[in-house]
């Protein structure tokens, strides 16, 4: 009663003679950068949701205590954040100019692109990281040990100045995580990129995929910049900040 | 795909032959189970070990109703209690109820109701049950260490300054099984758009695929949410992360926001692949195109969109204010919207239909009288009059366990018989399968009913000491037997599915005369599926009605290999023909 008929031009016939990228599951080429991708970006979507629950409790957090969120800030180190913003945006040119190297098969090119990322990231870490110690000196770390010196936050109220550093830790502490990732799948593909493993140098989707993943954790860094470091000052005019 | 060469994807089988290579005798040792990239075989181990924990969570659920026999308690300590009834929800929900249809029957037949070889990614696939089994062993180890006694929804502050349990191992465990919920959400998602048989198009995908579909937006968008939330949690516990500490003003209600953002879509992860299940049901045993197919397709998409925007009804008593609460109770209203479109449109499947009561419909049917109760007493609890009367009260745990053990459950059963010939290629003792069923129902109410009783005449859930309200005791008692029968439902299915294994007669291809790729295949199926990708002409459920001999000739229907003489739905012609 079904009426199936049988498709010849696929199945055992062509095994044989396809791309050694291609996985037993797909049927071709196409059919695999199409799952890839897609499958990427479905990945990416969970990454939104699990940094956009953050980014609602952080704005829920600024909306209740803005006086105290926007003194607490002013103890973070613009220059610092602004350098690394620029230390990303240029990293992601770089995976821009690896991924076309890829696509166009030019194997020195990815490797000296993804060099430069990698270059990139450990600047930013290691930024991050005198960042961090400065903020570990003045004891803003939350927990019992918290700063009681009213001008390590700017005088706020120190318990709030406490959720602002725990936001500020907990989300930039998060996307050091991802940057640590990227720095391990990078490595990862820029040894199988030296060693001219068939499954990258035949098929530019892998690292495609390691861009996007790349973009995306820029992209998370472009939205905690301005949301941390950058405050409009909340105050009326007449009272003015600090 | 190795050494498989052998296999067929059609029903070829000389009468008596020889022995065919499936994926299930195709290797043998351990390893190749573990390391196994196929999602058959992933379905398997996911079966067994989900099993394992259900088992768990039962035996937990067997301590609490034989603790609420005496209104003073039997033999627990109250905090013993409390780690109790927090174990059996962890269990069920984050080790059960989540992965169980997604996992195992979605990832057998899903590749193979869209004529795809595998899932888009194997390795991600396999991966998801070891971060399952992880997550499961954190859990178990919690429980082990000492329990937590926060219930499963882990409220802070209760969770993160108070309570003493092994919470922090827990929420680990729980943060870890997540993410094998998003792997395998991400793979379902991609598998549909991607991976389906050339001909398979959206409006000819079996209702299952678009439960799964609905089922996996929600995991990949939910779940996610849940995790950090569980995360900040952790990190309060272990660092003291301030997000939700009341005494330096944060706010613990952001909490149970973040919370039941994923937890209310959550049950609808628990409740759409049943509807999946059920769809496929109601289909082929009334031997009829669904009725409504756009329709019932879509409500599982309304239901998961829906999902996302109810989950302040778990906060009417929380603070949340007055107007709030009015939208939330508006939208949770909407939910029966889509829901009672699937009813009424598998009742008008059954009109008319040629229906056959085999074991699986029989779960089917009793899904249908059950969810509905569950779900019609859900808007006792979504509309904020009667929830002030009603909150945390029995009157809630019944209704949850009407639609996840009612609902879920039973279309877990349902579809464990359905597609247990496929998987295992064996036949079971139908009379004991439809013993079992109505064994289960009728335990299954007996357990239940008396809660909504018991709970409207004011028996708050989670307290096992009522000695001041000694009337509730013969509703408890009637409860507690009604578990034992209950459990003989879930007992009964163990002993003769096993024995069919043993000593079952071979399953066809296709026993249930029903219609779908998956059954087009031998049973069990060969390792890669289809000897080659079919091309789909017809439409899903296209049953020829007026057909009493294709239901006899179920076994052997099917493609071109069809033995001469049986009829197609266009008459004798046989495709094959066409060439």
């Amino acid at each position: 009663m079904s009426d199936m008929t049988l498709h010849h031009d696929h199945g055992h016939g062509d095994e044989h003679g396809h791309n050694p990228a291609q996985a037993h599951q797909f049927e071709n080429m196409e059919q695999q950068t199409e799952c890839y991708i897609t499958g990427m970006w479905t990945f990416l979507v969970t990454e939104v949701m699990f940094f956009g629950a953050l980014f609602v409790a952080y704005t829920l957090y600024r909306w209740n205590y803005k006086f105290d969120f926007y003194n607490a800030h002013e103890h973070l180190n613009v220059m610092m954040g602004g350098i690394n913003t620029m230390v990303l945006l240029v990293s992601s040119w770089f995976v821009v100019m690896a991924v076309q190297g890829a696509q166009l098969g030019k194997r020195n090119q990815v490797l000296a692109f993804l060099a430069g990322t990698q270059l990139c990231a450990l600047t930013f870490l290691t930024i991050k990281y005198f960042e961090y110690s400065s903020k570990f000196a003045d004891n803003l770390y939350p927990g019992v040990g918290f700063t009681t010196n009213p001008e390590h936050v700017h005088h706020a109220n120190l318990n709030h100045a406490q959720i602002f550093y725990g936001f500020y830790f907990g989300m930039t502490g998060l996307h050091a995580v991802h940057i640590l990732v990227g720095i391990l799948v990078i490595g990862f593909l820029m040894m199988k990129w030296y060693r001219r493993h068939p499954s990258v140098v035949n098929d530019f989707v892998y690292t495609e995929m390691v861009g996007l993943y790349w973009h995306f954790v820029d992209l998370v860094w472009i939205f905690l910049f301005p949301l941390f470091y950058l405050q409009a000052n909340p105050f009326p005019p007449s009272v003015g900040g600090h | 795909m190795s050494a498989t060469a052998t296999t067929t994807g059609q029903i070829h089988e000389e009468p008596g032959g020889g022995k065919e290579t499936n994926y299930l005798n195709v290797t043998h040792t351990i390893k190749s189970w573990l390391l196994t990239q196929d999602h058959k075989r992933i379905a398997i181990l996911y079966m067994v070990s989900t099993a394992f924990f259900f088992l768990l969570g039962g035996i937990a659920a067997g301590l609490i109703r034989y603790e609420l026999t005496s209104p003073a308690g039997v033999m627990l300590e109250s905090e013993t209690y409390n780690k109790v009834f927090s174990a059996h929800g962890i269990l069920m929900i984050f080790t059960f109820l989540v992965p169980a249809i997604p996992a195992i029957f979605g990832n057998f037949v899903l590749p193979l109701m869209i004529g795809a070889r595998d899932v888009a990614f194997p390795k991600l696939n396999l991966m998801s049950w070891y971060l399952y089994m992880t997550g499961g062993s954190l859990i178990l180890w919690g429980i082990l260490a000492g329990g937590v006694d926060t219930g499963w929804t882990f409220y802070v502050p209760l969770s993160s300054m108070y309570s003493n349990g092994q919470v922090t191992i827990t929420l680990v465990g729980i943060f870890i099984a997540g993410f094998s919920s998003i792997t395998t959400g991400i793979n379902f998602v991609v598998t549909v758009h991607k991976m389906r048989a050339p001909g398979m198009t959206w409006f000819r995908l079996p209702l299952f695929i678009w439960a799964m579909y609905a089922t996996s937006v929600i995991m990949i968008l939910g779940t996610p949410v849940v995790a950090v939330t569980l995360l900040c949690v952790i990190f309060e516990r272990a660092f003291h992360l301030p997000i939700f500490s009341p005494e330096l003003g944060g706010d613990p209600v952001l909490f149970q926001h973040m919370f039941w953002f994923y937890s209310h879509p959550a049950v609808y992860i628990m409740i759409l692949p049943g509807f999946g299940v059920i769809s496929e049901l109601i289909a082929n045993f009334s031997r009829k195109r669904i009725f409504g197919y756009h329709f019932v397709a879509f409500s599982s998409l309304a239901i998961a969109g829906l999902g996302f925007l109810v989950w302040g009804h778990h906060m009417f008593v929380s603070s949340q204010s007055m107007y709030e609460g009015i939208v939330f109770s508006l939208i949770s209203f909407l939910v029966a919207v889509p829901s009672a479109i699937k009813i009424f449109n598998w009742t008008a499947t059954l009109y008319k239909g040629h229906i056959r009561f085999q074991a699986p419909m029989l779960y089917a049917l009793s899904f249908m009288g059950l969810f509905t109760l569950g779900g019609l007493t859900g808007l006792f609890l979504a509309s904020m009059g009667t929830d002030v009367h009603l909150t945390n009260t029995y009157f809630i745990v019944a209704h949850f366990h009407y639609v996840m053990v009612g609902g879920q459950m039973t279309a877990y059963m349902g579809a464990l018989h359905y597609w247990w010939p496929k998987m295992t290629g064996r036949m079971y003792h139908e009379g004991m399968a439809k013993f079992a069923a109505l064994i289960l129902f009728i335990g299954f109410n007996l357990t239940f009913f008396p809660q909504f009783i018991v709970g409207w005449l004011g028996m708050p859930r989670r307290y096992h000491y009522y000695y001041f309200a000694p009337e509730y005791q013969p509703y408890h008692i009637m409860s507690s037997l009604g578990a034992s029968v209950l459990a003989l439902g879930f007992g009964l299915p163990a002993f003769y599915l096993i024995a069919s294994l043993i000593n079952g007669p071979k399953a066809s291809a296709n026993p249930w005369g029903a219609h779908g790729l998956e059954w087009n295949i031998a049973s069990p199926p060969p390792t890669e599926n289809f000897l080659e990708i079919p091309i789909v002409t017809d439409e899903v459920y296209d049953f020829d009605p007026t057909s009493e001999f294709e239901q006899e000739a179920g076994t052997h229907r099917i493609m071109h290999g069809d033995a001469p003489g049986l009829q197609t739905k266009d008459g004798d012609k046989k495709p094959m023909e066409d060439k």
